[in-house]
């Protein structure tokens, strides 16, 4: 089993009045994702390391942080991918709650701002509505986002602009704006169309090369734009 | 601190969720999780979720249904639960459409539907195309839109904040005591109902398709307050899981032609089920699979069989099985295009839990009393609709349609249930244990314990069990609770102290593993997913009875009184006939 070293982004607001990173070696197995490094560290080295982590297949979005100074998924990420020391920080742009756990409280602030559900008065038909295959695929895989916030996390106008939306929270508001059932965007626009919604993406596409799940949320951003600009014409 | 709302469920998965969107419209009702809501594994499903709608298997109806999940269940399910279950399918997915979940469509746009495994037209005739699916993530649009639907209802959510123990007194739940994960600090919560949607016990095993968060708190938790558990021996062990890691291969894998390999290149199938081969249900294919493993014809001598699709070329797995080659690419570094993928036997659903009647009332004895103001649905209950074998994707349609049961009966018991008082000692078992944990100094890693007791419940109470096995197995996990009374928890943090969870988390995990580990010693026949070497038939004049087991000082004891609903409610029922595919 080839031995890695770890460089890890380690701070305890109760005990450390600064960060620091702190290295592990570890013996890995060639199938491991950092994920399994971690825990090994945890488990057997150093149970003060802290992150978070659940599913470990990619599904629940829990483990996004930064590895080799790319947001990522630590349980998708192949350790052999990797080259020479690894490091690892928590998602930037977010208060650090404890090494690689950081506070999505704004995250998920955000995702409320745009109203996230259907929004659709009419009465319920006997069955299901009626959407075409075509009319699924207009939603294209926004539906597939697992809120893992690396697009959020890498985005520079998010960085600068704590209110803004950030990528993720448009790409929601994407999926039901282009959801043939949905009726609600005169309900969102006020949280879309301001300065702090959809105009602040300046396709640096940061999200899109973040994202673990091969999502684009720049381009869908774009159309979203393009929508709220014939809706007020 | 102390929280007082009308509901208290624990759990944010479909079941939990489902409940909450039901109450929150009425009442007040916060949701605890320790995970984000969205993070439950619910949202790990890909195949599918089952309803008789008939789309596009015109003929389907709930009685085909019914008779699938009897069957399936190898009758050890209470028929009354199931006869409800599969005529309220439909309503419950429609419902689920209406509310906004993106389901994949059928060309006339309605919700499209595929086959799975032990699902048939005219009791067992053909295939059905009864699971309704949205392409390879069903269980996540599931969650995120039923999330969403409790955002916008306002729904408390409490999320990281990780429940260690029940308030319940004179067969009265009243509340809860949880740690706040992210601050530190015991919060109470009281209410008129209390419910738990609290999942599944998977990570009782080495080998398992479940998150790390599937750690069965909800069964240690009823289990401490003299509330039994009901057929835990029953866990489904799924054939195709990652080598090593456990993370499944969706059946989809065998469905659409791969072969299963053992070390000398053959399709050993053909040994088992020549005319089904790598087609036969879930266990049986697990049990010839771990067979081969025993019998020294895993890959490499190793515990691994090989589950080949190169021969389905590129086009054909980039178009039916696309997150496959992602899968093993990511998870196991193989290339499924190119070369074998190694698997092995997964423990992958949890028939046990809380038992609970179709109401989803917890009940306490072998005559189904019910408990005041406690409820339980999902994985993590018993109700049983699932027997002693699940059929996939029956367990999408149980967490969500008794979630929903759960949420409705709840709303209509509310006029009844007065707030209770919490008793002087409310906190007490919560804080010593924390306490303890805290200050407890020995040699011993939770880390390592929970590798031992992992390894050995897969071991010698997995796939196969025999007497000898399981006696050896009830001894160690006596010599690993031992060993837990001499951990360090290495974590004196207040705050985000996930070191202290694991710790509380392994405790619930030696304690019922002792539950599953005497359910299948007892338990002298083979039923559903309980294989005993020994007892290799099944035993109805025994054995067609449920499995209670209450916690008693560090013992379990065991009744085999409870009897099987053998009549629905309005369908006579189906006779026990030997479950042969
Ligand atoms: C990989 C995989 C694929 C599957 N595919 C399918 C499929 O295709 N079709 C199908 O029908 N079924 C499938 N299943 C099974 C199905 O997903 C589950 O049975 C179902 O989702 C369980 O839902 P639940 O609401 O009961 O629990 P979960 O979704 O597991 O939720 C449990 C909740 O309880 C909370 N919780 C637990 N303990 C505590 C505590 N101590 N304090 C606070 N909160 C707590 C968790 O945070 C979580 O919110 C699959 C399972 C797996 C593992
Ligand atoms: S642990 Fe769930 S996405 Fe990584």
């Amino acid at each position: 089993m080839p031995k890695r070293t770890f460089k890890i982004f380690r701070f305890n607001p109760e005990t450390d009045s600064k960060p620091s990173y702190k290295t592990y070696d570890v013996e890995c197995e060639g199938w491991w994702t950092v994920l399994d490094a971690l825990n090994e560290i945890k488990w057997f080295v150093d149970g003060t390391v802290t992150y978070r982590r659940s599913c470990r297949h990619g599904i629940c979005g829990s483990c996004a942080m930064m590895i080799n100074g790319k947001n990522d998924l630590a349980c998708e990420l192949q350790i052999k991918t990797l080259k020479g020391t690894i490091t690892v920080d928590p998602l930037p742009g977010f208060e650090i709650y404890r090494d690689l756990a950081v506070n999505m409280d704004p995250f998920y602030a955000a995702l409320k701002r745009v109203k996230p559900w259907l929004i659709n008065n009419d009465p319920y038909p006997s069955k299901e509505r009626i959407q075409s295959p075509e009319e699924f695929k207009l939603m294209g895989d926004s539906i597939a986002c697992i809120l893992c916030a690396a697009c959020t996390s890498s985005c520079p106008s998010f960085w600068s602009d704590e209110q803004y939306l950030g990528p993720a929270a448009l790409l929601k508001a994407y999926r039901y704006t282009f959801d043939t059932r949905d009726k609600g965007l005169g309900d969102r626009i006020d949280a879309l169309d301001n300065k702090h919604g959809l105009w602040r993406c300046h396709k640096i596409t940061n999200c899109y090369h973040a994202c673990p799940k091969h999502l684009n949320p720049t381009e869908q951003i774009s159309k979203l734009q393009r929508r709220i600009i014939e809706e007020k014409m | 601190m102390i929280h007082r709302h009308d509901v208290i469920i624990v759990g944010a998965g479909l079941a939990g969720s489902r409940a909450a969107v039901e109450i929150g419209q009425v009442a007040d009702v916060a949701v605890l999780s320790k995970v984000y809501p969205s993070r439950s594994h619910s949202g790990a499903a890909q195949g599918g979720i089952a309803a008789s709608l008939a789309n596009i298997s015109k003929t389907d109806r709930w009685e085909y249904h019914m008779f699938d999940t009897v069957k399936g269940s190898d009758y050890l399910g209470d028929q009354d639960a199931i006869e409800m279950m599969v005529r309220e399918a439909p309503e419950t997915v429609i419902e689920m459409e209406h509310w906004g979940c993106p389901f994949s469509r059928t060309a006339e746009g309605k919700i499209a539907q595929r086959k799975f495994g032990g699902h048939t037209l005219e009791f067992g005739k053909e295939a059905s195309l009864r699971a309704c699916y949205s392409a390879d993530y069903t269980g996540h649009v599931l969650l995120h839109t039923l999330h969403e639907q409790c955002l916008k209802h306002n729904v408390n959510f409490y999320s990281e904040f990780q429940v260690l123990s029940l308030i319940f007194r004179d067969n009265r739940a009243i509340g809860v005591v949880a740690l706040d994960m992210v601050h530190g600090g015991l919060h109470t919560f009281y209410g008129r109902a209390v419910m738990f949607g609290m999942g599944g016990y998977g990570r009782a095993f080495s080998i398992t398709s479940n998150a790390h968060a599937n750690t069965g708190d909800g069964l240690a938790l009823v289990s401490r307050v003299g509330l039994p558990v009901q057929d835990m021996e029953f866990v489904q062990f799924h054939p195709t899981g990652l080598w090593k890691s456990g993370i499944l291969v969706t059946e989809g894998a065998r469905g659409e032609g791969g072969y299963l390999l053992n070390n000398e290149k053959r399709r050993f199938m053909e040994d088992y089920a020549p005319t089904l081969m790598e087609l036969a249900p879930r266990d049986m294919v697990a049990r010839a699979m771990q067979q081969e493993i025993d019998e020294g014809r895993g890959i490499n001598g190793e515990d691994k069989i090989f589950i080949d699709v190169t021969h389905l070329g590129e086009a054909k797995l980039m178009e039916r099985l696309p997150q496959i080659t992602e899968l093993a690419m990511n998870f196991a570094g193989v290339d499924p295009r190119k070369e074998p993928i190694p698997i092995q036997p997964t423990a992958h659903y949890s028939m046990g839990g809380i038992p609970a009647n179709a109401n989803t009332r917890v009940t306490f004895d072998e005559k189904r009393t019910e408990t005041v103001g406690f409820y339980a649905a999902g994985e993590c209950s018993c109700i049983s609709v699932h027997g002693a074998n699940r059929l996939g994707t029956n367990s999408l349609l149980e967490a969500l349609l008794f979630g929903r049961r759960s949420g409705k009966q709840i709303v209509e018991d509310l006029p009844n249930l007065e707030f209770p008082t919490l008793p002087a000692d409310y906190e007490d078992a919560a804080r010593e244990e924390v306490d303890h944990f805290k200050n407890v100094s020995g040699k011993e890693k939770v880390g390592t314990i929970r590798k031992e007791l992992q390894e050995t419940m897969m071991l010698d109470c997995g796939v196969f069990r025999s007497e000898k096995q399981l006696v050896s197995q009830k001894a160690k996990i006596q010599e690993l609770e031992d060993r837990f009374k001499h951990i360090t928890v290495d974590d004196k943090s207040d705050q985000f102290n996930t070191d202290l969870l694991e710790a509380i988390e392994l405790g619930h995990l030696l304690e019922f593993s002792g539950a599953i580990v005497e359910g299948a010693l007892a338990r002298q026949e083979s039923r559903g997913g309980h294989y005993r070497k020994d007892f290799p038939k099944r035993d109805d004049e025994k054995f067609l009875k449920h499995t209670l087991a209450w916690r008693k000082g560090a013992n379990w004891e065991l009744t085999f009184d409870k009897p099987v609903m053998l009549q629905g409610v309005t369908h006579k029922g189906f006779e026990p006939m030997e479950r042969k595919y």
